[in-house]
């Protein structure tokens, strides 16, 4: 393929963009097609039964996962490239995991600042201020030398966002970041990422809280075995869903 | 040091147990010169060791068919074959094939000495342990911790150096202890290819002065003592890198 010019990406287009976006894991097929937009400055959630391919279809926007066939361009960059600098892309789009995933042989606040100083090889004493402000965002002051493994799964997960801020990313990805804590602590999570929200950071957010979804999210999808069966404001998808499907799964977890 | 020297002589002469290198001394810079060597050969091949390790285990992890093939085979070669044979092949096989240069007497001069060679084939022999022992160090570094990495923008290098190895090692320093305590005392080997470590000094001493008990007493008494002083540090260094609230 000619190095084809690609036109300059402009904050009024889709940030990210999603055209009949397939994969496959041997025979089975786990996006069958996915196409979507996501406005600068948007909250997405994802909804759908497990198995759905909701995990999959936000780790394609990383690169974690590479798909088969469709396109994928963020900020108007095509993910779906050979050569694609992959390292470039991730520094745009952060992510946070269902489990956390810190490194557990550094301190929180070392977690938070080791990207910025070993990948973007910023200063490191700029760095640990901004790593100190990000662990009071994240209201995990009195936290910084403490290790992931002294910390509770809702503390090590705000950090594991504060470690993804501090990348300064214009996209978030969160891949059910509540589905291993305990219910107290899940409250602590949502609430630091509707702070992202509110200040305008574009987030695609995977999950299982509904009420949560309702609240924070701008465009709901819908998807069950791997296309998306639809998708608008959360009021119509989660109140007034038109399709049996949606119907069901809804009657299930509400 | 004179009470010591005199102590030994008095011993001689009460018990007929002769300490020669602790009072002949002659026998006693032999025995330090010897001792140094072997302290020399241990030191110089362990970190040797640890370089190939860590290194094979990052290429055993290339996506070059090649490269794991050629590190598979580097494996193979030196796990399955004996360390007295690999000192062998080194200095009378290979070590013959390099050129060599004439010294001031009109002799050959090879181009590296037999404790050169000593040092490339025990680093080798203990490195393919190492990078084994490495391997099962990264592949207990969860995958996930590994995607964070990456998800960070960390490349493929950056990743190994900054996380997979930091956990690797705390995994599998047990069984480097064991793998460097072996090596520490493969070193004796050397003593084929006439490298002036302990036990070669110690037989020289006990073919002059025919005290072979105790030349072995004091060798088992040193090796205790090196291979403990070995430990020492390995056991410091696995407690230093004891993570808070991980593992145990």
């Amino acid at each position: 393929m000619a190095p084809a010019e690609q036109p300059a990406w402009t904050p009024d287009q889709p940030i990210v963009r999603l055209r009949d976006v397939r994969k496959s894991f041997g025979s089975l097929e786990v996006l069958k097609g996915i196409t979507m937009d996501v406005a600068k400055g948007e909250a997405i959630c994802i909804i759908g039964p497990s198995g759905s391919g909701k995990s999959t279809l936000i780790r394609c926007i990383n690169a974690l996962v590479a798909i088969d066939e469709g396109s994928i361009l963020v900020e108007g960059q095509e993910v779906n490239d050979p050569k694609l600098d992959k390292l470039a892309l991730r520094r745009k789009v952060g992510m946070v995991f269902q489990q956390y995933n810190l490194f557990p042989h550094k301190t929180a606040l070392q977690n938070v600042m080791m990207a910025p100083v070993h990948v973007l090889k910023q200063d490191r004493r700029e760095v640990e201020d901004r790593a100190r402000a990000l662990m009071r965002k994240v209201r995990l002051e009195g936290k910084e030398d403490a290790y992931p493994g002294e910390l509770s799964g809702g503390q090590q997960q705000r950090v594991a966002i504060a470690r993804s801020l501090a990348m300064r990313p214009d996209i978030m990805l969160f891949d059910e970041v509540t589905a291993a804590l305990d219910p107290e602590t899940v409250k602590e999570v949502l609430q630091t990422i509707r702070q992202l929200v509110e200040d305008g950071l574009t987030c695609l957010i995977v999950t299982h809280e509904m009420g949560f979804a309702r609240e924070v999210a701008d465009h709901v999808y819908f998807t069950d075995r791997g296309v998306i069966v639809e998708h608008g404001p959360p009021r119509d998808i989660l109140s007034n869903p038109r399709e049996e499907r949606t119907k069901a799964f809804l009657e299930q977890v509400l | 040091m004179a009470v010591v020297a005199d102590w030994f002589r008095w011993l001689y002469e009460a018990t007929g147990f002769n300490f020669t290198i602790f009072y002949d001394p002659y026998d006693a810079r032999q025995m330090l010169g010897g001792f140094l060597m072997t302290v020399q050969l241990s030191v110089i091949s362990i970190l040797l060791s640890l370089v190939i390790g860590i290194l094979g285990a990052w290429l055993q992890g290339s996506n070059l068919r090649l490269v794991r093939g050629l590190v598979g085979g580097f494996i193979t070669v030196f796990r399955n074959t004996p360390p007295l044979v690999q000192i062998f092949f080194f200095y009378f096989g290979i070590g013959t094939l390099l050129p060599g240069t004439e010294n001031q007497w009109g002799m050959r001069q090879p181009m590296l000495s037999n404790v050169q060679w000593a040092i490339i084939s025990l680093s080798l022999f203990a490195g393919a342990f190492n990078v084994e022992i490495f391997r099962s160090g990264i592949e207990a570094v969860p995958r996930t911790t590994v995607e964070a990495a990456e998800a960070l923008g960390y490349t493929r290098l950056g990743t190994y150096r900054h996380v997979v190895l930091p956990l690797a090692l705390r995994v599998c320093l047990p069984a480097l202890n064991n793998n460097l305590v072996n090596l520490l005392k493969t070193t004796t080997l050397a003593y084929a290819i006439a490298v002036p470590e302990m036990l070669y000094v110690a037989k020289q001493i006990w073919g002059s002065s025919q005290n072979v008990l105790e030349m072995m007493l004091f060798l088992l008494f040193a090796y205790v003592g090196l291979v403990g002083i070995l430990v020492f540090i390995m056991h410091r260094w696995e407690r230093a890198m004891r993570i808070p609230g991980y593992g145990r």
